[in-house]
């Protein structure tokens, strides 16, 4: 099949949801969703260890080597002490956990083997399936994680105190930063409906992620010019804030705000997604639907 | 045929090497695209030393220069896995979860020396030039000149860390003759590969000895490393080549004895 797909993908999709309990819709749609991915994931628990592993060393090689620098310069570097490196990169375990969303090269594959047309049909605007999705496969590595994090504390001792507002946020902001990159990556993906080489794009914007958004190190250790540059940026508010909000003592104004960042990003991007798929499901031409 | 088995290999390499240079050449602007993604990972790894040594002036006594040579024999030999090790481990994963392994099984050649060489990224040696070039660059930055002595070393050295590593790439991916779903495998390697842009002298003890005999980083990378630094013991250099021994053997048996796990096509 090819030519144009007219398929209304603007439909709104409460239109096919009872008009009275609307809300109610949506929140059985979402919990049947959760239920699946979570039946889906638990079954392949051993991969997503193996995969949650590998993701484990990334953290642990940067908290190496700052924990190594600070221990050289008398205990602490740029304000952090080891055992705040550890607790800084062992919550940063669990923040990429929940920060992980459909990667934007899985929209190349969409495209090319016509899997959105299945999407398409459904009367639901398709982000709403990779969010449920990906948040059901989260709250069984969630799971997965505690055993992840009981180790690397034995190993690493951090050094953590918190206030019962620092894990109100993080609880809340680890959604949020799940929602800003959704939106921030989504929005990258669908240019695989104009390009195939979308490889060196990717790559630009996950390098830039990850020098400006608080995954290589705490960005206070970054230069001047280059934190505020973060701060122009959405993605310190998918890894810094997160991590920052449990362990960084932050005053109760700075948590709010960094919420309310969130909020603005998650805003912004969702418009973003709307436009962008506008003028980017005209290009699609299914094939194999 | 048994005799001849070593020069067979080369042979056969050498044929499927030109096969697959001429069907990747197909895809020039693949070439461009390598480029642009080194680049990129260049001036990140580039970024983040120019961190540490902000903050810095040594990491557990490597100097800039010194730690800009692990950088680069951490990339030239990531570029010598990409291109030669794991698309070959790739397809025999793929090949015993379809049962296609009965096409190699079927020829009338030795069936380990058929599955690694079988596949070849060309456009991956792009990292072959980066990793060579930074190493240049952190060597003409070293205080010392380095003699051929030590040069030699490093060949030597970075060779057996590669057989090492196709070692252990085998020994994993002939895990799939029992565990048939390893797709998260490859993650897996990259994730913890990532361990060797720093030397493995810096992690603790038991992160140092996983490194260097549970996943072989410290063989690949840092030794050879060690080499062009002047930290390099002839007793380093001899147990790396002990190890790359019995390994090699210890991966022979244990490919035969995985396939006879195989249960072959459509089964």
């Amino acid at each position: 099949m090819t030519g144009r797909v007219a398929i209304s993908s603007e439909a709104e999709p409460d239109r096919f949801l009872p008009r009275a309990g609307l809300i109610r819709g949506w929140l059985d749609l979402y919990l049947t969703m959760f239920r699946i991915a979570i039946l889906n994931n638990i079954h392949y628990r051993v991969a997503n260890y193996f995969y949650m592993i590998g993701m484990v060393a990334e953290p642990v090689i940067y908290l190496v080597v700052w924990s190594t620098i600070a221990r050289q310069h008398g205990g602490q570097v740029g304000g952090f002490t080891a055992g705040q490196f550890a607790a800084y990169y062992i919550v940063w375990t669990l923040v990429r956990q929940m920060n992980i969303i459909f990667t934007p090269y899985g929209w190349e594959e969409r495209i090319r083997q016509g899997g959105l047309s299945a999407m398409l049909l459904q009367p639901l605007f398709p982000i709403h399936r990779d969010i449920a999705d990906l948040a059901g496969w989260k709250l069984v590595t969630i799971v997965l994680w505690l055993p992840i994090a009981a180790v690397l504390t034995l190993l690493f001792s951090p050094e953590l105190s918190v206030r019962p507002i620092d894990v109100a946020v993080f609880a809340i902001a680890i959604w949020g930063a799940y929602l800003v990159r959704t939106m921030l990556y989504w929005m990258l993906g669908m240019v695989s409906f104009w390009t195939t080489r979308v490889g060196p794009i990717f790559q630009l914007v996950f390098a830039a992620e990850l020098l400006l958004s608080g995954r290589l190190v705490p960005l206070s250790l970054m230069p001047e010019w280059a934190q505020r540059l973060a701060d122009l940026l959405p993605f310190k508010w998918t890894f810094g804030f997160p991590i920052e909000a449990l362990v960084g003592h932050l005053t109760e104004g700075a948590l709010l705000r960094g919420l309310a960042m969130q909020l603005v990003w998650i805003v912004i991007g969702t418009i973003g997604v709307r436009i962008v798929w506008h003028f980017a499901i005209r290009h699609y031409s299914a094939v194999n639907g | 045929m048994a005799r001849r088995e070593p020069l067979r290999a080369l042979v056969l390499a050498g044929r499927f090497f030109r096969i697959g240079a001429l069907n990747e050449l197909q895809y020039r602007a693949n070439f461009a695209m390598q480029l642009f993604q080194s680049a990129i990972a260049l001036g990140t790894g580039l970024a983040v030393l120019a961190l540490v040594f902000g903050q810095t002036t040594e990491l557990n006594g490597w100097s800039q220069p010194e730690l800009l040579i692990v950088m680069g024999v951490h990339i030239l030999m990531g570029g010598v896995i990409a291109t030669l090790i794991q698309p070959n481990m790739v397809r025999l994963m793929e090949d015993i979860r379809l049962g296609t392994l009965d096409f190699v099984l079927t020829k009338p050649d030795d069936a380990q020396v058929l599955v690694s060489v079988r596949e070849i990224r060309i456009w991956q040696a792009v990292d072959w030039l980066v990793g060579a070039v930074v190493i240049l660059f952190g060597v003409t930055q070293l205080p010392v000149s380095i003699g051929p002595g030590q040069a030699f070393a490093f060949g030597l050295a970075f060779v057996l860390g590669g057989l090492t590593i196709y070692c252990f790439w085998l020994i994993l991916t002939v895990g799939a003759f029992w565990v048939v779903r390893m797709d998260q495998i490859v993650e897996l390697f990259d994730g913890v590969y990532q361990s060797g842009r720093w030397p493995v002298t810096i992690y603790p003890g038991w992160l140092r000895v996983s490194l260097t005999f549970l996943v072989p980083i410290a063989f690949a990378v840092t030794v050879p490393a060690q080499a062009l630094t002047g930290r390099l013991t002839p007793d380093t250099l001899a147990l790396a080549a002990g190890f790359a021994v019995a390994l090699l053997a210890f991966t022979r048996w244990w490919w035969r004895f995985g396939l006879r796990r195989y249960a072959g096509a459509s089964a």
